[in-house]
């Protein structure tokens, strides 16, 4: 997957745009950039389990550095970040994904 | 206290011994039925790049088994798949907490979806109040 945030697919459109609170301004020099409030993709698609095996799935939350999606920016809720993170650990250490990448 | 307990066990086979998976398999399989557990699934994942070298490997055969039992087969097995040099690496999990979690999530999502189906077919405003007055006349 690539790592360009910014066009991930958002769920539920029309959602997010008038309401204020959907709305971060990241403010400072030049940057201005608006970032939306992500809904969770697991809650959307109703997930439970998250499988460690699924290594297709586990890879877009990885960047190419191999490093977990910080749940600021995948927009995961407390919970699926949780059982991601659980789930990623457990594919490294089976090296089904890497631990680094150089 | 539950008695039965599942267990998800996944090992990586050196590949470039050809044949020996598949024994390899029916003999662990062997140790835990000795044990007194049982396999509800046993298959192979196929060879596949590993994401990291182990032991300079960088090729391994995956094998995935579905253990029930109480937890001493486990210990049994691990034992042997740590002696065994033909193990690249085991990962053990126990999945029957995290499932039934998951079968209750699922349960109370569906009851909540017959609720609101239930309920979108009476009236909406004021539709609970006024059924609640009939009902208990």
């Amino acid at each position: 997957m690539s790592a360009n945030y910014e066009d991930r697919p958002r769920g539920g459109g029309g959602y997010d745009a008038d309401d204020d609170q959907d709305r971060r301004s990241m403010g400072g020099r030049g940057g201005r950039r608006i970032h939306r409030r992500r809904v969770c993709r697991f809650c959307i698609d109703k997930v439970d389990l998250i499988d460690f095996k699924d290594v297709r799935l586990l890879l877009n939350y990885l960047p190419e550095r191999g490093k977990i999606l910080p749940r600021r920016i995948s927009g995961n809720c407390a919970t699926h970040q949780r059982m991601l993170a659980e789930a990623i650990k457990r594919a490294r250490n089976i090296a089904l994904l890497p631990y680094t990448t150089d | 206290m539950e008695t039965k307990r599942q267990y998800e066990v996944v090992f990586i086979v050196d590949p470039t011994v050809d044949d020996e998976v598949a024994r390899l398999t029916d003999n662990f399989k062997q140790v835990v039925v000795d044990q007194g557990g049982s396999v509800t699934k046993a298959e192979t994942m196929g060879k596949r790049q590993l994401a990291y070298e182990i032991l300079h490997k960088k090729e391994g055969t995956f094998v995935l088994m579905e253990i029930e039992g109480s937890g001493r087969e486990i210990a049994e097995l691990e034992r042997r798949m740590r002696v065994n040099d033909r193990v690249l690496r085991y990962l053990t999990v126990r999945v029957d907490e995290d499932r039934r979690r998951a079968e209750k999530l699922k349960g109370r999502r569906q009851a909540k979806a017959a609720k609101r189906s239930a309920a979108g077919s009476q009236p909406r405003r004021g539709g609970s109040v006024e059924f609640a007055d009939a009902n208990g006349e």
